[in-house]
């Protein structure tokens, strides 16, 4: 505030999943890097459209499945066979037969906390302040619009081109949005 | 902009998919439908069945105050039948669990784009259940103070939890079930909790929402991360969901008991907990959707489907019936075929009825068309499948113990006023818990649902909306 406000990016609103996707395609094509699009639900495709690579959540999830399996056996051979033993029912001290069906949960365990938070990371979340959520227009992104952001800290940004670029792909509404 | 679009003759009209949304209704009428339902004040509806719900969930703690500070002695459990009501409602509550699992994971994974309309009310359905669950083996040991010595935690005696047992297995089986559960209708309510935030009018609101909306804006770099993410989850909960009643199954099954040491198990136990979970879902939903006026987002093809795989789990269950007859005269084993006579013939033969006829022959009726679009009876049958659920449950555990090897100790088991209050009870604790969940969450997963609806697909000049204009519609609050 106090006048302080620099531009954050330019927004520009779409009514259709097919416009933004289009107008996505057009911005990658222009060679723009600091950018996103916004959408109520996943569209079908804008990773391509946007020019995404694979997400990289998985290789959370397997660090986390194989840390689960790994520690589950490590732990159970160790409190069961080597810590305190007990003979129960003549059975060996450590199977990995006995020993699997835990180690089995804490897999899917680990491998579940692994892909949610490697995704809470990945995408730098949780985030309590956003300059675009202090944008009126920019709340109906949850309800039911589509919009394209390019951010003014791009190298390809300008106040002019951007605008024509987004407008020429349908957009009816473009403003500049500032960051406090 | 229909002038712009080739003329495509249309496929006849019973070739045509039934939408997964009524009524053409656009994005924005889905986020005021869905979103509106918890927001304003509660419907009298609503209270009239929070009331009751609170009052059980009274006597609930009422009861488990007086068994607890008595003990387990108050249950009608007596030698030798050493499991009853405690571990039936532990198995039936855990199996009606599935149903939400198998409904966001497995066919989430088979791509079976209905699963968006009832995904989120069927998860929380699993949470609140599964918490039902956990409540029995927790008493069953007796002295619940310690409890925890179940998890790998040092305690006082250096003795560690003895891991060749299936109930330890359990113990991580059922915990991680719980969690893992948790973890995924969290995730699937992100995106929903940001339109919950933006619709906000009040400071406490926007701030709570805010704050567990974790600051989502819908960015498709996001969405690009938590997809990947929800479909490895999806990937991981396929096995847990298999494992869990499997490793609940092998709580019987690792044992030598007559009835109960049988391969059979854990698939069988499989089908039959998603088997009742399909029912539970049948029996929350059908009066939600009226209530709520959601039957454009559960439509009669939701029903229609859910009835189909209740038919299908169902006949799965009459063939494992019937194969545990078959291989108790197969196996040429006494103690075997005793106990199944026993089932059919012996004192608890009704139990056994109210077992084979809910569960193998009501469900028949679902072959019928007229039977799945007739939502009385839909509710109906979904209720009677609870029913024989319980009892399948009962007629394993106490037809297994009532009349054990000693002839001289064989009994009949009756419970006490203590197991059926604290039943009564958890009931009054899962219907607290869901009624507090469609006042303060979105009950569909609003999100989930856009991206299933024709205009979401981008691939088509009005976003795959070929016929039909879309009314817009302003986000009310």
């Amino acid at each position: 505030m106090n006048g302080q406000a620099k531009p954050y990016g330019m927004i520009a609103e779409y009514k259709t999943a097919a416009d933004i996707l289009h107008a996505a395609e057009n911005v990658r094509d222009a060679g723009f890097s600091k950018w996103d699009v916004f959408t109520p639900f996943p569209v079908h495709g804008m990773d391509r459209a946007m020019g995404l690579k694979n997400s990289k959540v998985g290789w959370f999830a397997f660090l986390g499945g194989v840390t689960g399996y790994t520690t589950g056996m490590i732990m159970i051979w160790w409190m069961n066979a080597y810590d305190y033993p007990i003979v129960v029912g003549g059975k060996p001290m450590f199977s990995p037969h006995g020993a699997f069906p835990p180690s089995y949960e804490l897999t899917i365990l680990l491998g579940a906390f692994g892909s949610l938070f490697g995704m809470l990371f990945l995408n730098r979340l949780p985030r309590l302040h956003h300059p675009l959520l202090k944008n009126k227009r920019f709340s109906l992104v949850t309800h039911d619009r589509y919009f394209l952001v390019v951010e003014c800290a791009d190298p390809k940004y300008s106040e002019t081109q951007t605008r024509e670029l987004l407008e020429k792909a349908g957009s009816r509404h473009i403003e500049v949005v500032e960051d406090e | 902009m229909a002038a712009s679009i080739a003329k495509i003759p249309q496929p006849p009209a019973e070739l045509e998919r039934l939408p997964l949304v009524n009524n053409n209704r656009s994005l924005g009428w889905i986020s005021n439908r869905v979103a509106g339902l918890a927001e304003g004040k509660a419907p009298i509806w609503w209270w009239l069945c929070f009331i009751p719900s609170v009052c059980f969930l009274g006597l609930l703690g009422f009861c488990l105050c007086y068994q607890i500070s008595t003990g387990v002695g108050v249950w009608g459990n007596r030698h030798p039948v050493m499991w009853a009501w405690d571990i039936v409602n532990f198995v039936w509550w855990i199996g009606i669990g599935h149903a939400g699992t198998l409904i966001s994971a497995i066919l989430f994974l088979l791509r079976q784009r209905w699963r968006t309309g009832v995904n989120r009310a069927a998860e929380a359905m699993t949470i609140f259940a599964v918490m039902c669950a956990g409540i029995y083996p927790a008493l069953h040991v007796g002295r619940m103070w310690y409890d925890w010595w179940l998890f790998p935690i040092p305690n006082q005696n250096s003795i560690w939890p003895q891991f060749r047992s299936p109930l330890m297995w359990d113990v991580f089986a059922v915990s991680t079930y719980f969690t893992v559960s948790v973890l995924f209708w969290y995730m699937g309510l992100i995106p929903d909790l940001a339109i919950m935030r933006d619709r906000a009018k009040s400071r406490i609101r926007q701030f709570a929402y805010g704050l567990f909306s974790l600051g989502w804006t819908g960015s498709n770099r996001h969405w690009s991360n938590y997809e990947k993410a929800y479909l490895i989850l999806a990937g991981l909960s396929t096995p847990l969901v298999l494992s869990v009643h499997s490793i609940v199954s092998l709580d019987f099954a690792v044992s030598q008991l007559p009835g109960w040491h049988t391969t059979i198990f854990p698939p069988y136990f499989v089908a039959g907990a998603v088997f009742s979970g399909f029912g539970m879902v049948l029996t929350l939903l059908i009066p939600l959707r009226k209530m709520a006026r959601l039957e454009d987002l559960i439509t009669m093809r939701h029903i229609d489907l859910m009835c189909k795989v209740t038919l299908a789990t169902g006949t799965i269950v009459g063939y494992a019936y019937a194969m545990e007859f078959f291989i108790a005269w197969y196996s040429g084993n006494p103690n075997e075929r005793f106990h199944f006579m026993n089932r059919a013939l012996g004192p608890y033969n009704w139990a056994w009825l109210f077992m084979v006829i809910p569960n193998v022959v009501v469900p028949q009726l679902f072959w019928f068309r007229k039977v799945r679009q007739n939502l009385l009876i839909v509710f109906i049958i979904s209720i009677i499948v609870n029913v024989g659920m319980w009892f399948e449950r009962f007629v394993i555990i106490v037809i297994g113990f009532h009349r054990d090897f000693l002839p001289s100790s064989w009994a009949y088991y009756k419970p006490t006023w203590v197991d059926v209050c604290t039943y009564l009870g958890t009931f009054g604790l899962f219907f607290t818990m869901f009624l507090l969940f469609m006042r303060f969450l979105p009950i569909i997963a609003i999100s989930e649902v856009k991206g299933v609806t024709p205009q979401s697909d981008p691939h088509h000049p009005a976003g795959g909306a070929k016929h039909v204009e879309f009314e817009e519609e302003e986000a009310v609050v």
